[in-house]
């Protein structure tokens, strides 16, 4: 289970982040929403140390992980695909996929990369390609792909819909969903894209100005017509 | 046909050095994207720490080994300390801080050494070879440094192509924050590109200096000739700085050769003149964009 509890982070005066508490279960989709600026990437940035939390916690699997420097976080099993896709643009296809399973979880099996050509065989067949020459869609699928390197058991995601074409949204969402059940993962899913996300978490948590303002399964949480309308944008 | 044949040999021998040296700016230049103004100087100081153990009777490939060593160790410690503080701030910051640093060192080995010529031996002979009972424009010691240069290409070919560590330097350098997500090391990472650096320049220093005479400002118009080395084969692509460092070695050659040796510095400002002009990402720049 991946736990955050009060976290807190400011930028100078700007309290981005503002006692957010909310837990994410194994093998399960929990979908972090809410309008752009509400403080989802900060969340996320909080949770690697990129970002220095003012206050609050996060565990993983009953481990502390509040401030641990975030080249270590990959050991404990944690792997964080940043907003706007974070391919290393000038290494191919291979050597991302390779950098992601330099650094696993401790004590995990080396992750086969032909088993992430298996699940996104478009990668397969662009392996030699530089990552700067890839589409949008493949770019998504070969941070995703570099993740599973690592045999991490939580998986966050910013914004992956961002940008892509709604049939490569569906595509890699349903991937996701299949995940999930086959590999454990617990995914955090931060989207703006609310309609689409729900659809496939099983939990949803809404933010808002920093804040928690709704925490509920994701089939309440889409029907909820007032709280859709305030904060989720459809 | 011998003249030609002559200024071309000895213009891959000094192409040879300019590419090691380019080489040395590029790696700086893709970790961490700084020029560093200070290479000529710190292989100064490693050639001249080389000449003192030789003067004590070690073995001219110790002194060798150890300039390459006291290379990457200075590198590192300058990263470490005094790169660091500037790094992702403004570029201008980090070029200023190299050309200090260029000076200090320059002052402080003129203090420890004095700043009189003193001879620096060769491990081979720098005579021309005899053919028949003609000579060509080549000397064992030139043969020696196109070696050993080709060699140390070779090694960082290796290191970058084949090596889990080089695929960590090279992901730490195109995208920092990135590669601390997938777990990287990057400031380990960056200090090692610096030492990495400086140990390539440290042979650079020993193969100018070899058979000839230094001084604490012998290396100074390699400041000029390998920037315009990298600058020609692009100062991202490890290729093409050595490239770069073969034509300008060549066009120097046969500028000397053919027309005087006072327009050789001339000429090297306009090869970068019109390479900033016409082509200022360099010959062999990849064409990747690179995102900011
Ligand atoms: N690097 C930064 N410096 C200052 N303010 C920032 C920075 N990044 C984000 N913010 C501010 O923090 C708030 C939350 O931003 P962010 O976490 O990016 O939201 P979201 O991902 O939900 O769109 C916004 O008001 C934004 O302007
Ligand atoms: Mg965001």
């Amino acid at each position: 289970m991946f736990a955050v509890e009060d976290l807190s982070a400011a930028y100078g005066p700007v309290k981005a982040l503002n006692g957010v508490t909310f837990t994410a279960s194994r093998g399960q989709v929990t979908a972090v929403l809410g309008a752009n600026g509400a403080g989802k990437t900060t969340l996320l940035r909080t949770v690697s140390g990129l970002v220095r939390s003012t206050r609050g916690s996060v565990q993983l699997d009953g481990k502390d992980i509040t401030r641990t420097a975030t080249e270590k976080l990959t050991s404990y099993g944690l792997a964080h695909v940043p907003e706007g896709r974070g391919v290393i643009a000038e290494l191919t296809v291979v050597e991302n996929l390779r950098l992601g399973g330099l650094h696993r979880s401790t004590g995990s099996e080396p992750m086969p990369i032909e088993r992430i050509f298996e699940l996104f065989p478009r990668l397969g067949e662009r392996r030699d390609a530089t990552a700067h020459q890839l589409s949008g869609g493949e770019r998504q699928m070969l941070v995703i792909g570099r993740a599973l390197m690592a045999r991490p058991s939580v998986l966050l995601l910013d914004e992956p819909s961002l940008g892509l074409a709604p049939r490569v949204v569906a595509q890699i969402f349903d991937l996701l969903r299949g995940l999930v059940q086959t590999e454990e993962l617990t995914v955090v899913l931060v989207e703006q894209n609310a309609r689409s996300a729900l659809s496939i978490a099983d939990h949803g948590v809404v933010l808002n100005l920093g804040k928690v303002v709704a925490s509920a399964p994701a089939a309440e949480l889409a029907a909820d017509e007032q709280l859709r309308h305030a904060y989720l944008g459809f | 046909m011998q003249q030609f044949l002559d200024t071309t040999l000895g213009g891959l021998v000094l192409g040879a050095v300019y590419a090691a040296f380019a080489l040395a700016l590029c790696l700086i230049w893709r970790s961490t994207r700084i020029v560093n103004f200070a290479q000529a100087a710190m292989a100064m100081v490693t050639t001249y720490i080389a000449l003192t153990l030789i003067n004590a009777d070690v073995p001219y490939w110790v002194a060798f080994v150890a300039a390459i060593a006291a290379g990457f160790g200075l590198g590192a410690v300058i990263e470490r300390v005094i790169i660091r503080p500037v790094e992702g701030k403004a570029e201008l910051n980090a070029v200023i801080l190299t050309l200090g640093l260029f000076m200090v060192l320059h002052g402080l080995t003129a203090i420890t050494f004095g700043v009189q010529h003193r001879g620096f031996p060769a491990p081979v002979s720098t005579n021309a070879i005899a053919v028949g009972d003609s000579s060509i424009g080549i000397t064992p010691f030139g043969i020696l440094t196109i070696v050993v240069v080709a060699v140390v290409m070779a090694g960082l070919v290796v290191l970058f192509r084949f090596t889990d560590l080089g695929l960590r330097m090279r992901a730490a350098a195109f995208n920092g924050e990135v590669s601390r997500l997938l777990g990287v090391r990057v400031g380990r990472m960056l200090t090692l590109g610096w030492a990495l650096a400086a140990a390539v320049g440290a042979v650079a220093g020993m193969l100018i200096a070899g058979g000839d005479l230094v001084n604490p400002a012998f290396m100074d118009p390699f400041v000029i000739y390998g920037f315009i080395a990298a600058v020609l084969g692009g100062l991202d692509s490890p290729l093409g700085s050595v490239i770069g460092g073969l034509i300008l070695g060549l066009s120097l050659s046969y500028v000397t050769g053919y027309i005087g040796e006072h327009l050789a510095p001339l000429v090297a400002l306009g090869i970068l003149m019109v390479v900033l002009l016409v082509r200022p990402s360099g010959l062999f720049a990849a064409a990747a964009a690179r995102r900011v």
